[in-house]
């Protein structure tokens, strides 16, 4: 998993060239959108709260979850992704589960990826403790507020927040440039108490790379929001922590990638237990999507070698915006 | 630009330690979660809501699944490890208790490094956590 996000990192920077995977995630989509299309038909949709009359048999949703989450894990990869970004949105969008569900399992989906991947960044020095038990400290802390809001409030209000969310996402991931290697005149004085500061080497040119951060206090305030919508929605928060980490407070891109991916075991247990307890997870949801987006990721992987990153990005964000227009209308009722 | 580092580009003791924790209790924990799941789908042991049932439940919100199915919230989960589907928690809350347990773990070293701010730190995120997980946080359902 480490190798992975070594990868991702990796192509980040630079473009592989691929469009064979055009034709079956256009497939895999249309699997997504006839079933779904049948499941509103049978009583799903409008009314939040009714209950969808299933005549499919036990294990199709299961099967189809499975099938949808790999293929989730494989495009998550490429178009350098959480999961969990992905999982919440077309899942409560397309499938007939109730979004207090696809949030627990969200949560659990972003967790097992990030509890899979951080060993290895923190061994590589990549993901660095310091800088994230301060600002994890802060977000899970808000992601136990976020998911008691998010639980407490009426499902509509959550669908609405939910897709302007997605579609800001969206905006985020058009606009927003990444630095490899910000520049970071002075560590400010928050960070020198803390320690804040870290060397790694860089692979490709075998340089030993100093880095420290400025501008601590205000990211760490920014971290209260992520908690908070990490919580509420059950997204993960990569899309949120790596601009935070790298362009605002200096870290390097790989660091501000590694932590940023080891913070969501932290952030996302706090609001895991929250969900857990409130009995909003089904095994037979979580099982099958697990299993799904971390296959999905070993192949994805794989498949980097010949893709086309950037074409595969703008995929996603354009599946991503029309999943957050459709949590908007289901949200107000269209 | 002035910066005062390490020059050593090795991982720090405690974060070693614990990455070490992190990497075995994740294998426990998924491979916990597969075996029990298993268990449950391949019918070993009974499930408390039938596999033709579960259909009628994922549809509707957590308050109106928990009144249907008359389940209890919070930790009610262990009094029902008897069924097929109650098992896969065990993973569930092993995954979801990893953390708590590393962070507890690289407290003496912290201490020992006389690092006390982190030290302080890593034991506020230890009560979090734990209270998280405790269920004592109740939510007004919708």
């Amino acid at each position: 998993m480490a190798k992975k996000i070594l990868i991702l990192i990796a192509i980040i920077k630079g473009g592989i060239s691929m469009r064979r995977l055009f034709p079956a995630f256009l497939f895999t989509l249309f699997i997504i959108f006839t079933f779904s299309t049948a499941s509103f038909a049978a009583g799903g949709g409008v009314d939040l709260e009714a209950v969808p009359v299933d005549s499919h048999a036990w294990w199709f949703w299961p099967l189809i979850l499975l099938v949808v989450t790999f293929v989730m894990g494989v495009v998550a990869v490429l178009a350098g992704v959480g999961g969990g970004v992905l999982f919440v949105p077309i899942i409560s969008g397309f499938f007939p589960f109730h979004l207090d569900f696809v949030r627990g399992a969200g949560l659990l989906v972003a967790l097992a990826g990030a509890l899979a991947a951080g060993p290895g960044l923190l061994k590589l020095n990549l993901a660095s403790l310091r800088l994230a038990i301060p600002v994890a400290l802060i977000a899970s802390t808000c992601a136990i507020l976020g998911a008691m809001i998010g639980l407490a409030l009426p499902t509509d209000v959550i669908q609405i927040s939910l897709g302007a969310t997605i579609l800001g996402i969206c905006i985020l991931m058009l606009t927003v440039k990444k630095s490899e290697i910000p520049d970071v005149p002075q560590a400010d004085k928050l960070a020198s108490v803390l320690k804040i500061y870290g060397v790694y080497r860089e692979e490709s040119t075998g340089e030993k790379i100093n880095w420290t951060v400025h501008r601590t206090p205000m990211g760490m305030g920014l971290f209260v929001l992520i908690g908070i919508m990490a919580g509420m929605f059950g997204l993960g928060a990569g899309w949120a922590n790596v601009p935070v980490l790298n362009l605002l407070m200096g870290a390097p891109l790989k660091i501000s990638v590694a932590t940023s991916k080891f913070l969501l075991s932290i952030t996302d247990t706090s609001a895991a237990w929250i969900y857990m307890n409130q009995g909003c997870v089904i095994p037979m949801m979580v099982v099958p999507s697990l299993v799904g987006i971390m296959l999905g990721s070993f192949v994805g992987v794989r498949v980097l070698k010949i893709a086309k990153p950037t074409f595969i990005r703008w995929m996603v964000i354009g599946i991503l915006a029309f999943a957050g227009l459709k949590a908007l209308s289901k949200g107000l009722g269209f | 630009m002035e910066k005062k580092f390490t020059a050593s580009t090795a991982p720090t003791e405690e974060q070693l330690l614990y990455a070490k924790i992190l990497q075995w209790g994740m294998l426990i924990g998924l491979l916990c979660l597969f075996v029990t799941f298993a268990i449950y789908v391949l019918g070993i042991m009974d499930p408390y809501i039938p596999l033709d049932k579960i259909s009628q439940y994922w549809g509707q919100s957590v308050h109106n699944y928990l009144v249907k199915a008359e389940i209890e919230d919070g930790w009610y989960w262990v009094s029902m490890l008897k069924y097929g589907d109650f098992l896969n928690f065990i993973g569930i809350a092993l995954l979801a208790g990893i953390t708590i347990i590393c962070y507890l773990a690289i407290v003496p070293t912290l201490l020992k490094n006389g690092d006390t701010v982190y030290a302080v730190l890593a034991l506020l995120e230890v009560i979090i956590l734990t209270v998280a997980a405790s269920g004592i946080i109740s939510v007004g359902g919708h």
